[in-house]
């Protein structure tokens, strides 16, 4: 740079004033810190040396009593149990390993234990307790307790451990807690200090993982003087922590377990919802699993034969598991048709079995066909060519938006893992996915809920809810936070004419109560109880024009896998109604037989509060139903036993 | 008046560069570093291997390094000044996308041998070219609105970059180095009134914006300020540390109980005892007295430091000298503030001892220029 000497003078002279105003600046400020160093290492140095030399003050943690799980009439779901533990608190052992061979001369404990506790000492802060041995016998916490002195930093301990005394009824719904792993912390940013506890139990799945924050509660704190032993000489100060919130859910336990035991071994879930509230009632999802093998950490061996079941007892079908809804779907069909005004009551249609479209040929389920059938007669058959023929003309978009409405499609916000949203497709949302554009064929498929339609069991029950009362219920499953009861899904009005509703009601009734119907065999007699529902099989294959011309084969000569979905879903009673399910029989072939049944025992069960009379029931069926009601109370009444002796 | 204008021949050339090294400074950044190697053995426990060799073994490269950086002239680097910013610029988005992730933050770049944290060479390139652009602006023009802006932007852009890693100590690094050679350089007082009133506003939004949707801070920097307020909060999180620092801080006394006797099983209690926090150690086993030497000497770095600035008419060197003197500064006052409770835990390490081969590095780079400046100085 030229510039002219006096300027740069000038500027260095800037420079300097500055540099040493700076420095003045930066000397004032060590000069703050030396004082700092005074305050602390002279004027202070006493007190800290107190705290630092004779005793030290050592924190311990006071882990919450994790929040405990209700079902709605206060039955418990999940709760703790005091277990007693040995363990070792590194800081305050002067040798660990000296220490540890001490105890295991005192008492047997395995091998993989210790080498886990070792792990444990050395990722976790010194004076976090790491527990070496877990459910220890009574007698082996009394010799811990009378060589205390040989064993410095190892004590026993009282803990909580989580127990799910309705072992497998809850296991999808309310999941479990298992030990905080390391992928766990992995996601959390500045995770509660608490969860650094090695083995501190931490909702893995479902229920306990959704509301961990709430259940777990907030961790207290103690400060203790400790001598250079590591003994505790007094308590200096204690912050209590707070328990976890205790949660009532709407479940009934006793529903709930009957429901269980009645889905049996099939591969099958089953939902409950209380038309008036959205309370849900019962989940079921079969078959399931004891939630107890995961608390501690389930064994290999167990863990991998629940993960290669082919009926995937881990899954919460319930709200996971989507199907095509098959014909349950025609119901929104009929009211996307009714409301646009497409057709009237009365108007027909002739089924000859089979509908050609764009040379494609759709068939009915039924070879012969049924004629010339109505809406009323089309619902009771569960007519296909009907539903081809009405959404034809009512159009993809009309139907999609009905099923948005009655709760298909959308996801349902439920305190549950892996809630699934199912699909409603419409024409933009092929295009979308498929890069292609939507065909009339896909809208005949979609018709009788097969194509892309998919709905999980949970969205069929919101949706048969919906039917039965005209309102937008949403399904409930949180009924109350420590007695604060949480909103109600109650739900307001859907805006649908209620002659439109009445008359798709009236046709769910005919197929449970009229002959021909595809419910009838599973009906209920009682006058007040009467329950309205529909049917449905859903494919799980193509069937080809030539198999079709062979005759096609029986669901019972197929192997599992191929084999229709059952699907069925209801309301009762019809009049007034109370609760809706629905059921889903995985390839358990036609609905009206695999699912139906199991609706309408569930229903009564649900109607009755408990055992229902055999009166309910068709003349007919009561001798084996009666044999039923006392296999399953048999079944019941082993698994509480067991589960009882479980606990003790 | 250019440096080749200047009589050439007063400029020392080949070894003959040696002898015009600053050697109090050389010296006193030997005494800091052997400190520290001190005090990494002792942490770990008598353990030479474990931080006290890879640190020493840094610490000779690093003297090569400032040999090497201090014997090429000054005027090559202030001719390099933009583009060694726009490297450590592009690392610095480079790490954006590529960083390893440590620690919940992105901030280094893997070479293999050491990893690399853009943002320490940050520290450096950042003051040398606001100081090369100082010593191109013509005086009169320092304190017009647009030549202000211009360096602001400069410095607010990778303290944008730094702050999203997210790191807070660099962040505040790089803006009070920035603003002081802003301030040596002439900038009117007016500035920085407005600069500090507008902070305490931004500091009050920054307040204002937790637990809204534009929250300004993650949760965790707001807990570090909140345990900063009141440390007995949150005893077992962030508070921990800073009990736990002034306890065995306080515990050295006048003398301290001697090298080597601090009660490692208390020093367990820390964290990051042998980075951020090794300050306690020292001042556990030495007391005050080591304590207080410890900053004298780094004071007199700063002294030495500005002592050369002003001697040396070369507007360039002289601002170069003194903004890394201030982020010399900067680093030991934050992190002893931080370690004695007066400062919330930002995560910056005590210059030279802490353990760490990025920051050892740059440092001694820095010093390179340092010298560099003294050995080619007009005369």
């Amino acid at each position: 740079m030229k510039r002219a000497p006096k300027d740069q003078d000038r500027s260095h002279r800037v420079l300097s004033r500055r540099a040493l105003l700076l420095g003045g600046v930066q000397l004032g400020f060590a000069g703050g810190l030396a004082a700092r160093m005074q305050y602390l290492q002279v004027d202070q140095a006493d007190e800290f040396r107190l705290l630092a030399e004779e005793n030290r003050v050592n924190f311990e943690l006071l882990p919450p009593a994790r929040g405990r799980i209700f079902d709605r009439n206060g039955k418990v779901i999940a709760q703790n149990s005091p277990s007693y533990r040995i363990v070792i608190v590194p800081e305050n052992s002067d040798d660990v390993e000296v220490a540890i061979s001490r105890l295991r001369k005192l008492i047997d404990i395995p091998d993989e234990d210790i080498e886990k506790a070792m792990v444990d000492i050395k990722n976790s802060r010194p004076f976090h307790r790491i527990t070496l041995s877990d459910q220890v016998a009574w007698e082996d916490i009394a010799k811990v307790a009378a060589n205390a002195p040989a064993l410095p930093g190892i004590s026993p301990e009282v803990g909580l451990t989580r127990i799910y005394p309705q072992n497998a009824d809850f296991a999808h719904v309310v999941g479990y807690v298992g030990p905080v792993s390391d992928y766990d912390l992995s996601k959390m940013e500045n995770p509660d200090p608490i969860l650094l506890t090695p083995r501190f139990q931490f909702g893995k799945v479902g229920f306990e993982a959704k509301l961990e924050e709430q259940l777990r509660g907030k961790a207290g704190t103690k400060q203790v003087e400790v001598n250079a032993y590591g003994r505790i000489m007094r308590e200096l100060g204690r912050r209590e922590g707070e328990a976890g919130g205790d949660m009532q859910l709407t479940l009934d336990a006793d529903l709930q377990a009957y429901t269980q035991a009645r889905l049996g071994n099939e591969s099958a879930s089953a939902v409950v919802i209380d038309c008036e509230t959205g309370d849900l009632r019962a989940i079921s999802s079969s078959p399931s699993f004891d939630p107890n093998l995961f608390v501690r950490g389930i064994s290999g061996p167990d863990y991998r034969s629940l993960t290669s079941d082919p009926y995937r007892p881990l899954a919460n079908k319930t709200v996971q598991g989507t199907y095509p809804p098959g014909s349950t779907f025609k119901m929104i069909v009929a009211l996307a048709a009714l409301e646009e005004g497409i057709v009237g009551t009365e108007d027909t249609v002739w089924c000859p079995g089979h509908l050609e479209v764009s040379g494609r040929r759709f068939h009915c389920w039924k070879r012969a066909g049924h004629g010339h059938v109505n809406l009323n007669e089309s619902l009771k058959g569960s007519c296909d060519v009907y539903y081809y023929d009405l959404a034809i003309k009512v159009g993809i978009e009309k139907i999609s938006a009905m099923a948005r409405r009655f709760g298909l499609g959308i996801r349902h916000d439920l305190p549950m893992s892996a809630v699934a949203s199912g699909l409603a497709p419409d024409k933009e949302w092929k295009k979308q996915s498929y890069d292609q554009d939507w065909l009339v064929g896909d809208t005949v498929n979609a018709s009788i809920g097969q194509g892309y339609m998919l709905a999980s069991p949970m969205q069929l029950a919101v949706m048969t809810a919906r039917l039965a009362t005209g309102r937008s219920v949403t399904p409930r499953l949180l009924k109350s936070i420590d007695g604060v009861e949480q909103p109600s899904g109650a739900g307001e009005s859907l805006g649908m004419n209620e002659n439109i509703l009445r008359v798709v009601r009236r046709g769910m009734y005919s197929v449970s109560n009229e002959r021909r119907g595809t419910g009838y065999g599973s009906r209920i007699v009682s006058e007040d109880m009467r329950m309205a529902g529909k049917t449905g099989t859903s494919q799980v294959r193509n069937i080809t024009a030539a198999e079709r011309a062979a005759g096609v084969i029986r669901n019972e000569d197929l192997p599992w896998e191929r084999r229709d979905h059952a699907l069925f879903v209801s309301f009762a009673p019809y009049d007034n109604p109370k609760f809706a399910i629905s059921v889903v029989v995985e390839h358990g072939g036609g609905g009206s037989k695999a699912a139906a049944p199991i609706a309408r025992d569930i229903l009564l069960q649900a109607l009755y509060g408990g055992t229902p009379p055999l009166e309910a029931y068709p003349k007919a069926d009561r001798s084996r139903i009666k044999a039923l009601q006392e296999r399953l109370q048999r079944e019941q009444e082993k698994a509480h036993q067991s589960s009882l002796k479980d606990q003790a | 008046m250019t440096y080749l204008s200047n009589n050439a021949q007063t400029i020392p050339s080949g070894f003959r560069k040696v002898l015009y090294l600053n050697w109090p400074l050389l010296l006193l950044t030997i005494t800091i570093a052997s400190v520290g190697f001190l005090m990494l053995y002792s942490v770990a426990g008598g353990s030479f291997s474990t931080w006290a060799e890879p640190q020493m073994k840094r610490f000779l490269l690093g003297l090569g390094v400032m040999l090497f950086v201090a014997i090429i002239p000054i005027w090559f680097w202030r001719n390099i000044s933009v583009l060694a910013y726009l490297g450590a610029f592009g690392l610095l988005i480079a790490v954006e996308f590529f960083g390893s992730v440590g620690m919940g933050a992105q901030r280094w770049i893997d070479l293999g041998f050491m990893r690399l944290q853009p943002s320490e060479l940050m520290k450096i390139t950042l003051v040398m070219l606001l100081a090369a652009y100082y010593d191109w602006l013509p005086p009169e023009k320092t304190s017009r609105p647009f030549w202000v802006i211009l360096p602001v932007v400069m410095i607010l852009a990778p303290t944008a970059l730094v702050l999203k890693q997210p790191d807070l100590g660099t962040s505040i690094l790089l803006m009070a180095a920035g603003g002081g050679v802003m301030f040596l350089a002439g900038v009117h007082w007016a500035y920085f009134a407005a600069v500090i009133a507008s902070g305490v506003g931004l500091v009050a939004a920054v307040f204002q914006s937790r637990s809204t949707e534009w929250q300004l801070l993650k949760d965790y920097q707001y807990r570090r300020i909140d345990t900063f307020l009141d440390p007995s909060q949150d005893p077992l999180g962030a508070g921990y540390h800073i009990t736990q620092s002034k306890i065995a801080l306080g515990s050295g006394g006048w003398s301290g109980r001697g090298f080597m006797q601090g009660t490692q099983s208390r020093l367990n209690f820390l964290p990051e005892k042998h980075t951020d926090f090794i300050f306690t150690t020292l001042a556990e086993e030495f007391g005050f007295v080591g304590a207080f030497s410890l900053l004298s000497i780094y004071m007199l770095v700063i002294i030495f430091a500005i002592a050369a600035a002003i001697a040396n008419k070369d507007r360039f060197s002289s601002l170069l000298t003194m903004g890394i003197a201030l982020t010399f500064f900067l680093f030991f006052a934050v992190n002893m503030s931080m370690v004695m409770g007066l400062m919330p835990v930002v995560g910056v390490p005590l210059p030279m001892v802490s353990y760490g081969g990025s920051v050892m590095l740059v440092l001694m780079g820095a010093f390179g220029l340092i010298q560099s400046a003294n050995i080619h100085r007009p005369r």
